[in-house]
């Protein structure tokens, strides 16, 4: 081969150019496609992804977001922002509403936390937008159950995941067939991991909220997490409040997300911080996960994203 | 970036050895690493079993066997690796093929004090049915033997002979330790008889850019782009992702199924435009004519096109329970192109062991494999697997469950 050495792609628009591809394939095969945005850095990749897969045209589907209602603020304006410039349509799926109407009931105690809920919003979400295909921003790099997710995950009528179940995933051929009231998750990530985000979140330039950058914030510790002081967070009498400068790996409910002491206070710190990183993302900053070996596992069985 | 896929027997190490090499990369993380530590204890196993690092599932950690796919992360300053790591017992032979199909090398283990066993066999020609450019066999658990290289020797020319029967590109030998990381990271002092590379000096270098087919221009398209806006108004751009050749703006081009004939005018990446593109860009192409082009449609050279063909002879690998038969109809999905297909004939099936041709053999179970017939009600537009894994590649599905029932690699078409 003459000069083979410039036909080599990077790792970075390897990536890209396999998830550009499986966004498309959704768009050209399911009827009712909804891109999952929680305003964290996986969500704020993908949206970017399916911006350069449809150029010029807008992205053909809307963007769904689970609220928990217990959203760091910064991120609903983010959201607003982005959803505005890319003329993309909204949906809200509520817990806060779910609860309202008596569909979920809120958890009681100090570990109380919105994150099963979410799973009945989301489902409830399905159903009344009879949705066939979501994206979700998740990675196989996250966590152990996850490293054996397929891209095109399949979900039966009841939202659930059986991994014994899963359909083979051969070359780049996806299998989008459903039967009615099935759907399937979509995870165009798959393959990126925690730096490679990073990584394009840099190349590409893309805003990120504030919160994942250090800055000083009011926390105290549980089980070695750093958990904010709020209102969505009850907190023990002997849990005592102390200043840290911190940033956050993941955005999601704030009773149950933690911080990361950092000083990193730019993506191009991040992205040292996250090269020497040495807890997953996920170990240091999700509860909810840390329940029990098999956490994740059963809470993907029963629908979650 | 290297993808590559392991396999090996029960037992032969390999849950070990991907441990090591994501420990000894640093790809480990302490909280992980802690999980397994802690399960190990209350095993009480006694040392820090690297294997649990990567049985991700329940089912599996209970019975201890590694049962699906599972794709792990890791990265050297020189490259990023994504192992496929698949299960070894014969009844996943499914999951093996699934694995390589997207692998650009395959690391085969063998234990030494066993040598050579059916399964290594199977493996080795698995990889080499899907085409994975590049085998790697380690000979592993070299310390129970104590390091005595005639243990390597004879491991390595009992397959060096029977690679002779298979279509190997690029073959690699190295002894190791799982356990101990001799010869995984760096060349070990207990083989000073060996005078290769480690396991990941080897990964970091394997060449793999030539392995592409940039020669034979293949554009499935995959969608069709018109926005619906008055700003780009008359906008029409062809999006898919290259599976062979290099495009330029300029170059004629040839579309099937209709054969017209345009000139490309722009490739464009989400409106900036590139002079050249090549497999496995995801790209925009707008071409100088207003021709009728849709999904499933394919975009080639003139005078270099895929083979139009409804009858194919392909290699099948079967992945379910229900047999497959001469006379079954299933679908086939084959680039962006999904029609029906009717088994017309099972040449043979292969035993993968022995790869003995059995002629009289008359349905495909699950896990097996072997040479059909197909007619397809539409034509697809394809190259032989050999050549080029995304246009020779397909996979059937069954109408009535929906399921992937079997993964095809075309071996002529006419
Ligand atoms: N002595 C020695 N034992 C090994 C080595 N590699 C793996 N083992 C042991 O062999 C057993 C099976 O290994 P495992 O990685 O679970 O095998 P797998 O079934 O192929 O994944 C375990 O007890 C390992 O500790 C090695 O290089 N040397």
């Amino acid at each position: 081969m003459s000069s083979d050495v410039d036909y080599r792609l990077s790792q970075l628009d390897t990536l890209e150019a396999e998830s550009i591809h499986i966004m498309r394939e959704v768009a050209a095969e399911f009827e009712r496609p909804a891109l999952m945005f929680s305003g964290g850095k996986d969500s704020i990749v993908m949206l970017r992804l399916a911006e350069k897969a449809f150029h010029p045209a807008r992205i053909p589907f809307p963007v769904l977001h689970i609220d928990t209602g217990h959203n760091f603020p910064e991120t609903l304006e983010f959201r607003d922002r982005r959803v505005a410039e890319l003329e993309v349509r909204l949906l809200i799926a509520s817990v806060q509403e779910a609860i309202d109407a008596g569909r979920s009931v809120e958890q009681k105690g100090r570990f109380a936390s919105r994150n099963q809920l979410q799973t009945r919003s989301l489902l409830d979400a399905v159903e009344e937008h009879r949705f066939d295909a979501l994206f979700g921003g998740a990675r196989r790099d996250e966590e152990k159950a996850r490293a054996k997710e397929r891209v095109f995950s399949f979900r039966d009528e009841f939202g659930q995941w059986d991994p014994k179940n899963q359909r083979p995933e051969l070359w780049s051929l996806y299998n989008t067939r459903l039967h009615r009231g099935e759907n399937i998750r979509v995870f165009p990530l798959s393959n990126w991991t925690e730096l490679d985000v990073w990584d394009y979140i840099s190349a590409e330039q893309l805003e990120v909220p504030s919160i994942y950058f250090a800055h000083r914030r009011t926390v105290f510790e549980r089980d070695g997490i750093l958990l904010s002081d709020g209102p969505f967070v009850s907190r023990g009498e002997h849990e005592m409040l102390f200043t840290e400068t911190v940033r956050y790996r993941t955005v999601g409910d704030m009773s149950c997300t933690g911080a990361v002491v950092s000083a990193a206070s730019t993506v191009a710190e991040i992205i040292v911080e996250v090269a020497g990183a040495r807890i997953t993302e996920r170990g240091a900053t999700r509860a909810d996960d840390r329940a029990s070996e098999a956490a994740m596992e059963d809470r993907k069985k029963e629908g979650y994203f | 970036m290297l993808r590559f896929a392991t396999a090996g027997s029960v037992d032969d190490g390999k849950s070990t050895l991907i441990g090591r090499l994501l420990l000894d990369t640093k790809a480990l993380f302490e909280d992980q690493l802690e999980a397994v530590e802690r399960t190990s204890r209350e095993r009480g196993d006694d040392y820090t079993d690297l294997a649990l690092l990567t049985d991700g599932l329940r089912a599996e950690r209970e019975q201890g066997i590694t049962i699906d796919v599972a794709y792990r992360y890791f990265a050297t300053p020189r490259r990023k690796f994504v192992i496929a790591d698949t299960p070894g017992h014969i009844q996943y032979t499914r999951n093996m093929v699934t694995g390589a199909s997207t692998a650009d090398l395959a690391l085969v283990l063998v234990d030494a004090r066993k040598g050579l066993v059916e399964q290594s066999r199977r493996h080795a020609f698995l990889a080499t049915l899907l085409r994975v450019p590049h085998l790697v066999l380690c000979v592993n658990k070299m310390d129970l033997v104590d390091f005595d290289p005639a243990h390597y020797e004879s491991v390595r020319q009992e397959f060096t002979a029977f690679a002779t029967k298979l279509d190997i590109s690029d073959l690699t030998f190295i002894p190791i330790s799982a356990l101990n990381g001799d010869n995984v990271v760096t060349r070990s002092e207990n083989t000073p008889w060996y005078d290769g590379p480690s396991l990941l000096h080897h990964l970091e270098n394997v060449h793999v850019a030539s392995d592409r087919n940039l020669v034979d221009v293949r554009f499935p398209v995959q969608y069709v782009i018109r926005p619906q806006s008055k700003a780009a108004r008359d906008y029409r751009g062809y999006a898919g992702q290259i599976a062979g050749g290099v495009l330029k703006p300029g170059d004629d081009v040839l579309v099937l199924p209709s054969g017209l004939t345009s000139r490309i005018a722009s490739i464009e990446i989400a409106g900036k435009e590139v002079h050249e593109a090549y497999a496995p860009m995801s790209v925009t192409l707008r071409l100088s004519d207003d021709v009728d082009i849709s999904r499933g449609d394919m975009i080639c050279r003139p005078h270099n096109a895929a083979t139009v063909a409804q009858d194919l002879q392909a290699m099948m690998c079967w992945m379910t329970d229900q047999p497959l038969k001469r006379g079954d109809r299933l679908v086939i999905k084959h680039t962006t192109r999904t029609a029906r297909v009717v088994v017309k004939e099972l040449l043979y099936r292969l035993d993968v062991n022995t790869l003995h041709r059995d002629e009289t053999a008359d349905q495909l179970g699950l896990n097996e494999i072997g040479r059909v017939g197909l007619r397809v009600t539409q034509p697809v537009f394809c190259d032989e697997y050999r050549r080029n894994r995304t246009t020779g590649g397909f996979i059937l599905i069954d109408e009535g469950t929906n399921r992937t029932v079997g993964a095809g690699m075309i071996v002529s078409a006419g």
